[in-house]
């Protein structure tokens, strides 16, 4: 045991004497949170639109003033003819076009019948979608308005209801993603960086003579690092909390044990890396480039899971951060307790043992 | 200069005899692309429903069968009650319950006036804004097909109404493959990038050789060339790669130049590069290089306009964006694959990040000490 | 007729409070063998960065073939050579690769550098392992070969810093001939090591102690002022007052 300490300590030792890397451990994970929590939202707001206006009527001005006065667009530009259309989608900015036919009131008022015509930019098809969503239902609104005074039969009114995230705000699904995000990658590049470079200067044949027992010496790399990543994971909480405003719903003890465990995870995953790498170079490749893209695709809070092939679904189940992302999700903003993620926090479980598993065989087989 | 030849001859030298890096700059980028664009799909659809109807009237049911076969629903379960629907939000079994209320055909017929209540599971942002609209909507046009029955036709036609057509130009599909392909592609190109020129500079460092260079007469400009232009070309290599993919697998042929996405692709990569460089000069490890390439580059990407749109983001990260080369990048792709744009329509995006690369190579350079 | 070509001033580094090398003052004559001892972190090494224009002095002046460590770096790489304790060879390159590679950086033209090249591998016996990864090589070959890559584009003068560290007596010989041979071509030799017997084979030994020169002379002067029968004794009368050891 004693042995066990003073190999933990040495690993300390390691971290705090490379300030640098420490202080960019500690402080990114705030950085990045701060700056996605706050950037990334998948709501349209203030989307350059441009006009064109074949009837500049009364009725029209109205309702380019309406698109205007919403959260969602900004009037950037007036068009003059349908030649302009093109131009303007061509240099980038305008993400709709909304073009009104000439006479617009008059048929309106007179003939019960006008017509406005939408162009999206669908390069990005999911904001036209969206942009033409709350451009039609603003203009409904103005067709309802000027019924107003006789109001419609046989009105339905639905009642919406946003749970959990009334102002739906994309810190909800973000920061529980860029956590889970933060914490794998971080956790497995520090493990296997670290025990891949007692294998490049050598030391690891000191090591693994000394008479400590291998399980020990794993546990004795992990340890500090699942530390420092619960460090982060405390601060990327208050800093949520504090300045994001996404509250924590559930029970914080639930929250941190959890975390604890996909920290555990991503540390298990640093050693399988490392016993199968032998350049810290390799190893940061593998731990970086091989986890960035699939959490961030395959995580779930990009894109929506269900949405995407069979195949890709399937391989989903098998990036430890989704599971992270859903068991965050349930105890931070549902409120949920642990009767609600058992299965989740099962599965976690699971590929625990499954890395440290391989870790292990692998590791004895070099000693043999 | 004279000596650049050797330079370069050393680099490629020692990139072609590590599988490492061959595997990152030929191999992974092939596989990712082949993958990861079926993931990158924002469509909301299949929003998992619950009902819970306290009427059973047959505008109810009518309504019921409407919103399941509109194709963006799937029903889960009809509920009992409110809090049993909430729990399957909960369990995640649903997204959205719509209630019904007791009477709802009733007080429609007779009062003119009924309600609904959607309850939106909102902790995903985009779904719960999408999969609301769409009820919505359905639950409008509902309304309007009941009117319909229920009023004598020229009393309706004196409502005016405005008709509203719409059509989405470059990608009339909707086919997001086209949007996220050039997109991953980027991404792709940012990784290999900033990480393969700072980690070889570090790695310099740290076995000791970069010294052995900088006691020799060697420019630092010389040098610095000398790494540059390795991974820059390796970088085109890449980027040949995924447009071959792009139009072979995915059938993604850019209407606009070709030649202007390489010319684009050489200034951006000279932007990338330069960050690899500014990194590995203030970096003493490659851990240390590879912590701060991984935060710059998430910041990259995730504020680059291929996951969010920038257009919603506060001015400050939009602030960001502008120093973002990615973005940059993402956006001229688009506009050049997908909308044809012309080299008069990307020229301020060229300038931007012609500008970003020279800041970046010459803050680099000056901060390229050969001694200490 | 004695011909300077490293004359050093009062130099001194410092970092922070640590005064690493403390006004050293010498002169190194052209053609010389020059030992520069001392036990680690005694300030060999701070004092031979400086002077091939890798770190800056704190204060002090020096020349090297002539030219100001200040302000002439640039003249005084063309002039020197350099092999450091940290291993300086691409491990992932070929002997040849290796060669050719710094030969060219120092502005050798290729067809110069390919006719050297067969020469110097036939000297070192090395001919049949002129396509070989340098990290297959044993470490004696690999030093042989560093240094001469170091002397290959014939400098004025090669700075050696501890250069036969971690090999066995006879590789340190055969090192110390190539050494020799280098001399006689006329080529000044900058050597820094802490093996005592190596000290003798130098023409001067200057011997550090926390940063300053605390004797310099001809091993034989140095033995009989401080009454020494081997330079081992010198070293230990003389470091016995040291404060910094190891690091």
């Amino acid at each position: 045991m004693k042995q066990f300490l003073i190999f933990v300590q040495k690993e300390f030792y390691h971290i705090f004497r490379d300030r640098k890397s420490l202080l960019i451990i500690i402080l990114m994970p705030i950085v990045q949170i701060i700056l996605f929590g706050f950037a990334l939202t998948n709501e349209i707001k203030d989307s350059d639109i441009a006009i064109l206006d074949e009837s500049k009527d009364v009725a029209t001005v109205e309702i380019i003033h309406r698109l205007d006065a919403s959260r969602y667009f900004n009037v950037a530009r007036y068009l003059h003819s349908q030649a302009d259309i093109e131009a303007a989608f061509k240099t980038g900015k305008i993400r709709l076009v909304v073009v009104f036919q000439n006479k617009f009131r008059e048929n309106l008022l007179h003939a019960n019948h006008a017509q406005v015509q939408l162009l999206a930019d669908a390069t990005d098809p999911n904001t036209a979608t969206t942009v033409t969503n709350y451009a039609t239902s603003i203009i409904r609104d103005y067709q309802n308005d000027l019924t107003a005074n006789a109001p419609l039969p046989y009105q339905i009114e639905p009642q919406v209801r946003m749970l959990y995230n009334p102002q739906l705000k994309g810190a909800y699904t973000f920061v529980p993603g860029v956590m889970a995000m933060i914490l794998i990658i971080i956790s497995a590049m520090m493990t296997s960086v670290s025990i891949v470079r007692e294998k490049e200067i050598n030391t690891m044949e000191v090591l693994l003579v000394s008479p400590l027992k291998p399980l020990l010496f794993i546990l004795s790399k992990a340890i500090p690092y699942m530390f420092l990543s619960l460090v982060n994971v405390s601060t990327i909480l208050v800093v949520s909390v504090t300045l994001l405003e996404v509250p924590i719903n559930g029970s914080l003890l639930l929250l941190m044990g959890e975390a604890l465990l996909f920290i555990t995870t991503a540390v298990s995953l640093g050693l399988m890396i490392s016993n199968v790498t032998n350049s810290q170079q390799t190893a940061q490749m593998i731990s970086l480039l091989g986890l960035m893209l699939p959490t961030l695709l395959l995580g779930g809070f990009m894109f929506p899971i269900e949405s995407m092939p069979k195949p890709l679904q399937f391989m989903s189940n098998i990036v430890p951060s989704k599971w992270f992302f859903i068991i965050v999700k349930d105890v931070m903003i549902k409120g949920l307790g642990f009767k609600m993620i058992w299965k989740e926090t099962l599965i976690l479980f699971g590929m625990t043992l499954f890395f440290l598993t391989i870790s292990f065989s692998k590791f004895k087989i070099r000693l043999a | 200069m004279k000596q650049l030849s050797f330079l370069l001859e050393k680099e490629f030298r020692q990139v072609f005899r590590n599988p490492a890096i061959l595997r990152s700059v030929l191999i992974m980028p092939i596989i990712q692309l082949l993958i990861f664009p079926f993931a990158a799909n924002y469509e909301v659809k299949n929003v998992l429903l619950s009902i819970v109807d306290h009427d059973h009237s047959s505008y109810s049911q009518k309504f019921i069968s409407k919103i399941t076969a509109s194709g963006y629903f799937i029903l889960t379960d009809y509920s009992p009650s409110y809090n049993k629907a909430m729990e399957s939000i909960e369990s995640d079994k649903s997204d959205l319950v719509i209630e019904i209320p007791k009477n709802f055909e009733k007080d429609l017929v007779k009062e003119n006036k009924s309600s609904m209540l959607l309850a939106v599971n909102a902790v995903n942002g985009a779904k719960a804004n999408l999969g609301g609209a769409y009820a919505a909507n359905i639950i409008r046009d509902f309304n309007q097909e009941i009117r319909l029955d229920w009023m004598t036709f020229p009393a309706f036609n004196a409502i005016p109404t405005i008709e509203i057509t719409s059509s989405n130009w470059y990608n009339p599909t909707m086919n997001y493959k086209d949007f996220m392909v050039p997109g991953i592609l980027v991404t792709l190109l940012t990784m290999i990038g900033t990480f393969l020129t700072s980690l070889n500079i570090v790695q310099e460092k740290e076995s000791g050789t970069i010294e052995q260079v900088n006691v020799s007469p060697i420019s630092k400009t010389t040098f610095i060339l000398g790494k540059l232009i390795p991974f820059w070309i390796m970088g085109l290599i890449t980027l040949t790669i995924g447009l071959l993919i792009a139009r072979l697998f995915y059938q993604i042929v850019p209407v606009g130049n070709i030649s202007l996405i390489y010319l684009f692709a050489m200034v951006f990569l000279l932007a990338l590069l330069g960050i690899g460089l500014l990194i590995s000069t203030y970096a003493e490890t490659q851990t240390q290089a590879t912590f701060v390439g991984f935060f710059v580059m998430m910041v990259f990407m995730l504020l680059g306009g291929l996951y969010t749109s920038i257009d919603s983001m506060p001015e400050w990260a939009k602030w960001i964006t502008k120093v973002n080369p990615v973005a940059y990048f993402i956006e001229v792709m688009r506009m050049i694959v997908l909308k044809g744009s012309g080299f008069a329509d990307i020229k301020y995006h060229l300038l931007s990040v012609l500008g970003l690369a020279v800041v970046f190579n010459t803050w680099a350079i000056l901060n390229y000490h050969k001694r200490s | 007729m004695k011909e300077a070509v490293i004359t050093v001033n009062k130099l001194t580094k410092k970092f922070g409070d640590f005064i690493a090398t403390n006004e050293v003052t010498f002169e190194v004559d052209k053609g010389e063998i020059f030992g520069f001892l001392g036990a680690n972190g005694a300030g060999k090494t701070t004092a031979m960065r400086m002077l091939c224009g890798l770190s800056m002095p704190s204060s002090g002046s020096a020349t090297v073939a002539g030219f100001d460590v200040y302000k002439q770096t640039e003249k005084i790489k063309q002039n020197i050579g350099y092999m450091s304790q940290k291993f300086s060879l691409y491990e992932d390159l070929t002997v040849t690769e290796n060669i050719r590679f710094y030969a060219g950086i120092y502005g050798m033209a290729r067809p110069a550098i390919k006719e050297k090249t067969a020469q110097l591998l036939n000297q070192l016996n090395l001919t049949p392992e002129a396509n070989t990864l340098v990290k297959a090589l044993p470490l004696g070959w690999k030093q042989k070969l560093a240094f001469s890559v170091a002397i290959f584009h014939e400098p004025k003068i090669v700075f050696l810093d501890e250069p036969t560290g971690g090999v066995d007596p006879i590789t340190r010989r055969e090192f110390w001939n190539l050494i020799y041979q280098a001399a006689e071509r006329g080529i000044t030799i900058f050597v820094t090591t802490h093996y005592m017997d190596e000290a003798e084979y130098c023409n001067r030994v200057s011997i550090m102690v926390d940063g300053k020169i605390e004797a310099l002379d001809t091993p034989r002067n140095l033995k009989k002022t401080y009454n020494a029968k081997s330079m081992d004794e010198v070293f230990l009368q003389l470091a016995r007052g040291a404060k910094r050891s190891d690091d």
